[in-house]
């Protein structure tokens, strides 16, 4: 194994990771900026790919982008190497933030700056649900529509079970994709 | 077994967390708050305030927090390794597939149909932290609804929909606004 070319892949998933502000999908575009047109390790068109794996898989997305890149470019160890590399920031932060959080919770400042951005944290996810779901609408796909509303109804409303809504929709896509296919296969 | 527990419940939150962190957070907030009983809904939000600030991934956070807290260091790993292991399981078949029939039709169809879930998971975590930030652990009455939380909620809604400023500027700013508005009225 080429321990240079791994300890590159180590070097830049720990840095991507330690200075992306911004949630998974932010972080696979970097990702695709330095493995595509920094390295040349990939080409565009199958990290296009890779990307959709990630985000279609589930668990984080910064993750999966680290394992499926990490494994493209040297199988398991890879892997290893590329998650590592990934995680050991947020780890490392948010240890020594939980050591002072107590401390810094009951000072004055602090609780007053976080019970503000209480608010600032619920208008952030309410904004990003809103143009999710603007998006959808605009599909105009009425089944789409009408299990983003029965979804959000079930869940923050009857408190079904979060785990139970994911299987049910997968159910309704793979059943979906076989009719898709065999159509196809019919044509 | 307390590091077994916390491996199973991260596990739990690696499986089924489709379409990023945000859509993770009922998820999250149902087996770390309602079943498990490890943070209060008033931590866990401080969680999500400091996952936002700070980088890496809302889940992988939310498995180091609890888990320190919980059972120390060794908690922390157990729960960022149970976090993990789906994905590294799940990823690696599916990239080995991927590389061999060079085809994601039925991966893709399904994540399509996932897409009005995942949404419905973020509207519901943001409902769940409108709740949190308007009433507290109070009962949700009018007479309980704190002014002040509503009107920095429109005021960071309007900056993010209008504008193209940053959502971790609009979260400052409302931080600051309420610290301002402490030493206005002589809270402080």
């Amino acid at each position: 194994m080429d321990t240079k070319k791994l300890w590159k892949l180590f070097v830049s998933t720990l840095y991507l990771s330690a200075f992306t502000f911004g949630g998974g999908y932010v972080i696979v575009t970097l990702m695709k900026k330095k493995f595509v047109d920094d390295y040349k390790w990939i080409s565009e068109r199958e990290m296009l790919n890779y990307v959709a794996i990630a985000q279609s898989s589930p668990g984080a997305i910064a993750v999966n982008g680290a394992i499926v890149v990490g494994y493209r470019i040297a199988g398991i160890v890879g892997v290893i190497v590329s998650v590592l590399g990934t995680i050991i920031p947020p780890f490392v932060i948010i240890t020594l933030i939980s050591f002072f959080y107590d401390a810094f919770r009951e000072n004055i400042w602090v609780s007053l700056m976080l019970e503000g951005m209480e608010s600032g944290v619920a208008a952030v996810v309410t904004a990003v649900s809103y143009e999710m779901a603007i998006g959808i609408v605009k599909e105009k796909n009425a089944m789409l529509i009408v299990m983003m509303v029965a979804a959000f109804l079930a869940n923050a409303v009857f408190n079904v079970n979060v785990m139970l809504i994911i299987v049910i929709s997968i159910a309704i896509g793979l059943i979906q994709s076989y009719f898709m296919n065999r159509k196809e296969e019919l044509e | 077994m307390i590091y077994l527990k916390l491996f199973w419940a991260f596990l739990q939150v690696g499986l089924f967390s489709f379409g990023g962190g945000y859509a993770a957070l009922p998820l999250i907030e149902n087996i770390i708050v309602d079943s498990n009983q490890w943070l209060t809904t008033g931590e866990f939000t401080d969680l999500i305030t400091i996952s936002q600030m700070t980088p890496g991934p809302i889940s992988v956070n939310s498995a180091t927090f609890v888990g320190l807290d919980i059972a120390g260091f060794g908690g922390a790993l157990a729960a960022t390794f149970g976090n993990l292991l789906p994905s590294f399981i799940i990823v690696t078949s599916v990239a080995w597939l991927y590389m061999r029939y060079r085809r994601l039709n039925t991966l893709q169809n399904v994540l399509k149909v996932l897409q009005p879930a995942v949404i419905a998971m973020i509207a519901t975590a943001g409902l769940s932290l409108i709740i949190t930030a308007f009433w507290g652990e109070e009962a949700i009455l009018l007479s309980n609804t704190s002014i002040l939380a509503v009107v920095l909620f429109i005021i960071s809604l309007v900056l993010l929909l209008k504008t193209k400023l940053s959502p971790i500027l609009v979260m400052v700013l409302a931080g600051v606004l309420n610290v301002v508005w402490a030493i206005v009225t002589g809270v402080v």
